[in-house]
């Protein structure tokens, strides 16, 4: 049996977050009752006619920016002719042979174009069950999405497993999210992503048949969906069969994958330039102008975490593609002289315990001073890990100063030199003197209850090192 | 009162308004009334008696119109909120739209009525109509010419002071010629397109059709301007006054020999007609100029080719779901369409969207459209190396007068008819046409073009040149009447 090589290309739809449609003043909008935002234009009145929206021009530059393509002095729109209930002019205006972004880079996986498009309306699909179409009685059309600014991103075939597929539509989405020109949630609708598959034996120097992903709404069903197809793929192959060129959906609940329709099928869409907008000039000053303000990218700011504080790559990565966390680990430590900014974001995973991976740390009770202090003192081993934990919790429940949470509490670590830890200590080794012999027999794991004595005595005051070190020297050891 | 009121042109009329002279509701009622016993079916909607509806109110933000309240004929495929809009089709039929055309709004003048026109504009005779064809005031057994027949017929007929028309080959100036009217179809991009349903998106403009080029020149004077509704639309450059020349003094007129050869069917009674007007010009001061245009005689191919597939986008919109008529819409959703278009649509329009369906079509693009958008590209260059020599290009406008109801039924025949007022559709100039005499007591209509937004100058050699062919309309607004 030949090894195979997976190639995947995606394609990638991402809403704006405009303030109103891309060729209409209507308001952007989601969860509103249907047909509010709605007009001549958006709804294919006879007579209306198409006005480019300025803001989602310059997102969309935004983007070609920051996936490091070049922006298109002149490019134009056509339309894409199809018939269809959610199309309401029965074509959509989209950019063909010239868009306004290509030949660029994210990552490994280098970018084939990026244009500006509209969306559809939404389809409601009603009297069935199931919410699908082959049960349902009848559709009805909610026009509120229609016109809604999109951006479709699609990239070379430079993806060979279904992990860098997801891997990368993660960096996509930090990237676009840095921007802040669109909300970018799958579950949403606002990133949706298509993935073009193909599979050849290693060594093989063309790529064989590809097959069409649809629409496939979350990071995880993405590699799924793609593993499933590479192995479908690979199944058939062996059993000496070939692919047939096709669009396939992938069945979320039962891990299927059903043909949508086949290359024989595909509509012939006959593209012409849409001849109510002139061609869509952009200046050198305006790209500039975006440039300028791009903000710092998430696959930059990684590299300046760890070079900046001496980060691990990966923690760096973690900070870098969740811009609240990055931006609290930054003020926590411009907050405090001299704590070590590898312990701050050391603890970091502590607090998203506490408060909820989804939440801004910025949101909470916890200022960065305030957690940068907590941090200190527990390299200083003012207090100790446990207690630090405890301190933590109350700046997460009601704010405060870590020092001053420590002295109303009692929760300064217990010094060696002051002699009270020594007498906890002896109490311990008094109380299991079953331990106690185990330890001096060479048993290291024997400490652990003598260990857990002293702290329930001390209430994690206690630096457990230090009463390590004490246990072994009233042993004698 | 009424008969003497009939004989004011639109600007006079406008005048006894603002000298406190006439009445501007008898005018409308005079007008109203004449309309609604329309004897030509020119209207498919005439305004309800009593004061004008206030549909045609400027909306917020547009600047009051400084026309007196002279009643305006509209062409069906103009949006007018609340009142049929339908673009003589059956598809669209009873339909009144939420909002008013840009171009409706901006003259803010009382909607006399809807006037009947070739199905989505898709004629030269009017016979395209899914709602009858429309007499000739000059013979009723004649056609009015199209697509804007209705309103050339109702402004010849004097059943409207003027009218509103749209021209993408030539529909507002080959029935202004059949009708012995003036009609001016604009520069590209000079008058809003916004709430005009479309044709040909990039061929189409609104345009005046009127008694006289006085009355062409204060009608569009107040329909030019930028509009932020329409991408299309740019200000106009200069302020269109009232012409006053009458003579061509320093004016030189082309003329395209080579594409007055090029077609088989000119009327020589047309081209008697023509060769006068010419000499009629030299005698007024113009200089005559050969010129050549030597890619125009391929013009009606490329139109041919451009029109309808921009047509075949335009018109899928009507599918059924959200306006307009619906049939099968209780099976499944390929019968709804089917049967919703099937029905809908008449014959013409049906083989255009066919046409521009296949042009597109993947595969035939670069043969079909792509080279059409070459001749297209060669033929704006021919009139810009003309106009490099002559200030105006003249021809006629049609090659024959008009014809008899049901007497074209070959549509490639049909076609010929914009034969000389394609090229400038295709180069985006205006051009303007003017009744220049009879033949056999039906009107020839005279074609000049100028470069792009030369429309005052293009207005001032039209006027010059229609004071000294002294056309009396007054026949054919006898013959208007039931």
């Amino acid at each position: 049996m030949p090894d195979y090589v997976p190639t995947i290309g995606l394609e990638i739809h991402v809403q704006l977050a405009t303030a109103t449609k891309m060729f209409c003043g209507c308001a952007l909008s989601f969860g509103d009752p249907a047909n509010v935002h709605c007009c001549p234009t958006c709804l294919g009145l006879p007579g209306a006619l198409p006005v480019t929206n300025a803001q989602a021009i310059e997102y969309a530059i935004a983007i070609g920016l920051a996936l490091g393509c070049e922006i298109a002095p002149v490019s134009q729109f056509h339309r894409k002719n199809y018939f269809y209930p959610d199309n309401p002019k029965a074509y959509q205006i989209s950019q063909y042979d010239v868009p306004i972004a290509a030949h660029g880079r994210l990552g490994d996986v280098r970018i084939h174009r990026a244009h500006v498009e509209e969306d559809a309306a939404k389809l409601i699909h009603a009297g069935a069950g199931s919410g699908r179409i082959h049960d349902a009685r009848r559709s009805i059309v909610d026009f509120n999405r229609a016109g809604t600014p999109l951006v479709e991103i699609v990239t070379e075939p430079d993806v060979h497993s279904p992990e860098q597929a997801r891997e990368w539509l993660t960096l996509l989405r930090e990237t676009i999210r840095a921007l802040g020109v669109s909300d970018v949630d799958m579950s949403q609708g606002s990133l949706r992503c298509d993935a073009n598959v193909s599979v050849a034996p290693t060594g093989a120097t063309a790529l064989g048949t590809k097959t069409e992903l649809k629409n496939m709404n979350s990071f995880a069903f993405l590699e799924r969906g793609v593993r499933a197809e590479i192995a479908r793929q690979i199944a058939r192959l062996e059993a000496g069969e070939t692919i047939t060129q096709e669009t396939l959906h992938y069945d979320v609940a039962t891990g299927e994958l059903r043909s949508l329709r086949s290359k024989e099928e595909a509509h012939d869409y006959r593209y012409f330039p849409e001849p109510d907008l002139p061609l869509l000039r952009v200046s050198a000053d305006q790209v500039a102008a975006v440039r300028a303000a791009l903000p710092e990218l998430p696959a930059d700011k990684a590299l300046r975490l760890s070079a900046t504080y001496g980060l691990a790559p990966e923690r760096a990565h973690e900070l870098a593609f969740n811009g609240p966390l990055g931006t609290f680990f930054e003020a926590a430590v411009a907050a405090a002289d001299g704590v070590d900014p590898v312990a701050i974001a050391n603890w970091l995973p502590a607090l998203i315990e506490r408060v909820g991976s989804d939440i801004d740390p910025a949101a909470t009770p916890v200022t960065p001073a305030a957690f940068a202090a907590l941090v200190g003192l527990v390299g200083t081993k003012t207090i100790s890990r446990d207690a630090g934990r405890t301190v933590l919790d109350r700046l997460v429940s009601d704010g405060g100063e870590p020092a001053a949470i420590v002295a109303a509490e009692g929760l300064g670590a217990i010094a060696a030199a002051d002699g009270e830890l020594d007498a906890v200590v002896a109490a311990a080794i008094a109380a299991d003197p079953d331990a106690a012999a185990k330890v001096a027999a060479g048993n290291a794991k024997a400490m652990g209850p003598l260990v857990g004595y002293v702290m329930r005595e001390t209430r994690g005051r206690a630096d457990g090192a230090e009463v390590g070190r004490l246990i072994r020297a009233q042993l004698g050891l | 009162m009424s008969d003497t009121i009939l004989e004011l042109s639109a600007a006079a009329a406008a005048a006894a308004i603002a000298a406190g002279d006439l009445d501007p509701a008898e005018l409308f009622a005079c007008y109203r009334e004449r309309a609604a016993a329309d004897p030509l079916n020119a209207f498919l909607w005439v305004a309800p008696p009593g004061p004008p509806a206030g549909l045609t109110e400027p909306t917020a933000g547009e600047a009051a119109t400084p026309l007196a309240p002279v009643p305006l004929a509209v062409k069906d495929l103009f949006c007018t909120q609340g009142v049929p809009s339908q673009s003589a089709s059956k598809i669209l039929e009873g339909y009144r739209p939420p909002y008013s055309a840009t171009v409706v709004a901006r003259l803010g003048l009382p909607l006399l009525g809807k006037t009947n026109q070739d199905e989505f504009a898709m004629g030269s005779s009017n016979e395209n109509s899914a709602f009858g064809p429309v007499a000739n005031p000059w013979d009723r057994g004649r056609v009015p010419g199209g697509s804007s027949g209705g309103s050339a017929a109702a402004v010849a007929g004097g059943l409207a002071p003027w009218a509103l028309g749209t021209d993408t080959g030539g529909s507002i100036r080959q029935p202004a010629a059949f009708c012995g009217i003036v009609g001016l179809k604009p520069t590209y991009g000079a008058v809003s397109r916004y709430g005009m349903i479309a044709f040909a998106s990039s061929l189409d403009q609104a345009g005046p059709l009127t008694r006289d080029v006085t009355d062409a020149a204060l009608l569009f004077s107040q329909m030019v301007g930028a509009d932020p509704r329409d991408a299309t639309c740019v200000a106009f450059p200069d302020r269109i006054g009232r012409p006053t020349a009458t003579d061509l003094a320093g004016v030189r007129l082309g003329i395209p020999s080579d594409l007055l050869e090029a077609v088989d069917g000119l009327d020589p009674a047309v081209k008697a007609n023509f060769d006068a007007t010419v000499a009629l010009a030299g005698s007024l001061g113009a200089e005559i100029v050969e010129v050549s245009l030597p890619h125009a005689e391929h013009a009606l191919s490329a139109y041919y080719i451009i029109a309808p597939a921009e047509a075949s986008a335009n018109l899928a919109r009507f599918d059924g779901v959200r306006y307009g008529l619906r049939l099968g819409g209780e099976q499944d959703l390929l019968s709804m369409y089917t049967r919703t278009r099937g029905e809908g649509f008449g014959p013409e329009v049906k083989r255009r969207i066919m046409l521009g369906t296949y042009a597109l079509a993947s595969g035939y693009y670069d043969a079909y459209y792509g080279t059409a958008q070459k001749v297209r590209t060669r033929i704006s260059e021919d009139f810009t190396a003309a106009f490099g020599q002559v200030d105006l290009i003249v021809t006629p406008t049609a090659p024959t007068v008009a014809f008899g109801l049901g007497a074209v039924a070959d549509p490639l025949a049909m076609y010929l008819n914009d034969f000389y007022t394609v090229p400038m559709s295709l180069a985006g100039i205006p051009a303007i046409s003017i009744p220049s005499g009879l033949c056999d007591g039906l009107p020839v209509g005279f074609q000049l073009a100028g470069p792009a937004f030369s429309e005052a100058r293009l207005l001032e050699a039209a006027h010059a040149l229609e004071q000294a062919i002294g056309f009396d309309g007054a026949p054919a607004r006898a013959g208007g009447t039931a």
